[in-house]
């Protein structure tokens, strides 16, 4: 694994109980250097220049200005991750939104991102990104998680460092108990 | 069977920790009870009407002479001294505390069980053949496929937030004990005319609100790529299985709504996409594991074996419980045995932590510590020898189950209902209760022969009345308990959903209708017809006459 970078937004969030913990936090397991990303919503201006990420919409307009440091995509639940494959070499980041932590389409987004269309830049989990999701995000090949406020950083680390084994292949390079019996 | 190595013993441990960690992070209120839920629903704890319940996995419905013994020990120290096999070949205790959790899942560990995947959006205990690796004429023992299944399923990262539950079944004989074509995936083990193994492979089956039989997505598939497979059809099903409406979620309703057509087309471009990422298994691994179900050490025993021909002569109640719950088995001198959990008036699939004791004994005495569990909510005894036999029934009898029902009308599959869950419109289990006493009379149940009636409480059909030769709902009807039949429906080979006959009937009302049914089907049936037989021959009219006049 990369080294992993931790990026603190905010100092204080509440947690489900009222509880106040540091939040906003960013996990990132990459060696390049992370953007100063900006977030291009719905129809608003694109700036002048700069990282920018936008939705899957706009992606095709965005490139085609070829003024940005740095392009993303935002892409939502439904939204096919194939739809990328023209773009994939232009693309520093692909963000995949979990609108909630129980609507599952985002690994299998990750997953088709990493293994059929061998995207090697960046997939960063947005949302709904809980403490016991990460491991399973990791292995799908997301290599950039950012916590959901109530997440609390050592909980966010112990989890992802918790299952020391697996029992099948993802995107990940974790090897399968099967290779490893197989010595 | 399948014996964990110190991976696999890793891993449950693993998830104990962590499932105690989780259950801290709720305590302390770091996790919400809405981040909560899914957690512990996928660690098999459920909230029903009075306390959580516990689902704990078997394994395709096999367990060892030590685990049944461990089940026991938590009937005894967490519930009220029993447990309740469910028709996904699992154990239910229905009054546990959540605190308890984590000690109970250390408990199961130790024992190489665990409640991983027993409820929850994803991919739940895999289920086969309980006469597995006993029965004649299978191309392999199922279980092997199945032990792939469990580990490539166990904490799957990419479905572990499916759309709704995902069950998937398997079988390796023509006849189906395993109701594969009512599964999200049923698997069909072949072997083709050089001798390899392969799959035929469905999908779409379910019953719940929209019942549907599964259809057939491929008609081989080799061995070397059943995961790759698998995992293709998981993809387009959870990519594309709705998520806007809970009754409208599983498998069964995407491949209905795209067309079976369009379903296998998505599936096999997919496949070409999984493909080259070798998740399948490598052949070593496949043996590895089935060298845990080559067969015991059997003895050669040329039938007939004098002293079981004497003792079925001399005891007739012994012979009547041989010829309903005794089953060949593929090696001569030896009887595959169910142990009935379905006495006149109990509840279907109920054991106490005794009577789960004394069947551990049994297994160890008779049967290679070998205990199997039916998704018809009975327990197997599955390599007794015949001259064994007897002295197995009479311990089944001092423990009380041995009623010699096997599927006969008293063999009733029923799901907890109004009397445990919060979804419930209607109580199953005093039904069920009701139906068996008025046919308390074996000699009675013996002459109406095979006839399998199964019982929900609600539309969400757990205890699979769509697949029932008389299949009975329970709904609400203004505030009263209302019930409604089907017949015809069937979980086996020929699977067939079930036909609602007509208007439904209150408690009493609905057992005097029952009755009548199978006094029709008495009355008009040709030799050597089952009621459903006589039911596909006739048709649903003259059962009708028979009930509304
Ligand atoms: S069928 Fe309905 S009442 Fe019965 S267990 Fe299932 S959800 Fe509960």
């Amino acid at each position: 694994m990369a080294r992993v970078e931790i990026k603190r937004k905010s100092a204080e969030e509440a947690t489900a109980a009222g509880e106040i913990v540091s939040g906003g936090i960013t996990l990132r397991f990459r060696d390049d250097a992370d953007h100063d990303w900006r977030h291009v919503e719905g129809d608003a201006d694109l700036p002048d220049g700069g990282a920018v990420v936008v939705p899957l919409a706009r992606l095709a307009e965005t490139l085609d200005l070829n003024r940005f440091a740095a392009v993303g995509v935002r892409l939502a639940p439904a939204d096919d991750a194939r739809a990328l494959a023209p773009y994939l070499t232009r693309l520093a980041l692909v963000e995949i939104g979990f609108l909630t932590f129980r609507d599952g389409r985002g690994y299998s987004a990750a997953r088709i991102l990493r293994d059929d269309l061998k995207f090697s830049g960046e997939i960063r989990a947005v949302g709904q990104v809980l403490a016991d999701q990460l491991f399973f995000m990791v292995r799908c090949g997301f290599d950039a998680l950012e916590l959901d406020p109530s997440v609390r950083e050592e909980t966010a680390l112990r989890e992802l460092e918790r299952f020391q084994l697996v029992y099948q292949k993802a995107a990940d390079a974790r090897a399968p108990v099967w290779a490893v019996r197989g010595g | 069977m399948y014996q964990y190595d110190s991976f696999d013993a890793a891993i449950v441990q693993t998830r104990v920790e962590q499932f105690r960690d989780q259950v801290a992070r709720r305590l302390s209120g770091e996790l919400s009870e809405e981040q909560f839920r899914p957690l512990r629903l996928m660690n098999g704890f459920y909230l029903q009407l009075h306390a959580y319940m516990l689902r704990v996995a078997v394994p395709y419905g096999t367990l060892s002479s030590t685990q049944l013994r461990a089940l026991a020990h938590i009937a005894r120290k967490y519930d009220k001294g029993y447990g309740h096999f469910t028709t996904r070949q699992n154990i239910q205790y229905n009054w546990i505390r959540l605190e308890d959790g984590p000690d109970i899942l250390a408990d199961l560990a130790a024992v190489e069980m665990h409640a991983i995947q027993t409820s929850g959006n994803c991919i739940r205990n895999i289920t086969t053949d309980q006469f597995a690796g006993a029965v004649a004429g299978e191309v392999v023992d199922p279980r092997i496929w199945s032990e792939v299944l469990r580990q490539w399923s166990t904490f799957h990262p990419e479905f572990s937030f499916l759309p709704r539950k995902f069950k998937i079944a398997v079988t390796a004989t023509e006849q189906d004990r395993a109701a594969v074509q009512w599964h999200d995936i049923g698997i069909e083990i072949l072997k083709n005319a050089a001798g390899e193994i392969g799959f035929k492979v469905l999908a779409g089956g379910g019953m719940g609100r929209t019942p549907i039989i599964a259809k057939v997505v491929r008609e081989w598939l080799p061995a070397e790529h059943f995961l790759s497979y698998i995992e293709a059809i998981m993809r387009v099903y959870n990519r594309y299985g709705r998520r806007d409406n809970i009754y409208k979620a599983r498998i069964k309703i995407l491949v209905h709504e795209i067309g079976i057509e369009k379903f296998r087309e998505e599936v096999e471009a997919e496949w070409q996409q999984v493909l080259p990422t070798h998740i399948d298994v490598p052949a070593a691994e496949v043996a590895r594991i089935a060298a845990y179900f080559t067969p015991p050490a059997f003895e050669t025993i040329v039938p007939p074996v004098a002293a079981h021909e004497a003792a079925l002569k001399a005891d007739p109640a012994f012979a009547h419980w041989v010829a309903r719950n005794v089953v060949a088995h593929k090696v001569p001198g030896y009887a595959i045995a169910t142990i009935s959990l379905k006495p006149v008036g109990g509840i279907p699939g109920d054991a106490s932590a005794d009577q789960m004791d004394a069947i551990a004994d049994l297994a160890d005495q008779y049967s290679f510590g070998d205990v199997r569990v039916t998704h018809e909510q009975n327990l197997v005894l599955p390599h007794v020898r015949l001259a064994d036999l007897h002295a197995v029934w009479r311990k089944l009898v001092e423990i009380e189950v041995a009623t010699p029902n096997a599927g006969l009308v008293s063999d009733i599959i029923a799901c907890p209902g109004l009397d445990y869950c919060t979804l419930a419109n209607a109580r199953s289990i005093p039904i069920a209760q009701d139906i068996a006493n008025r046919f308390a009379d074996l000699e009675r149940q013996r002459d109406i022969g095979e006839l399998k009636i199964k019982i929900s409480g609600c539309i969400n059909a757990c205890g699979h009345h769509h697949a029932g030769h008389i299949g009975i709902l329970g709904v609400d009807r203004k505030g009263v308990e209302n019930y409604q039949i089907s017949l015809g429906g069937s979980g086996a080979e020929d699977a067939s959903l079930g036909e609602l006959i007509g208007p439904g009937f209150n408690d009493a009302g609905v057992v005097d209708a029952v009755e009548k049914l199978i006094e029709k089907y008495r009355a008009i049936r040709q030799e050597g017809e089952r009621f459903l037989d006589t039911y596909r021959r006739v048709g649903a009219q003259p059962f009708k006459e028979a009930v509304y006049g």
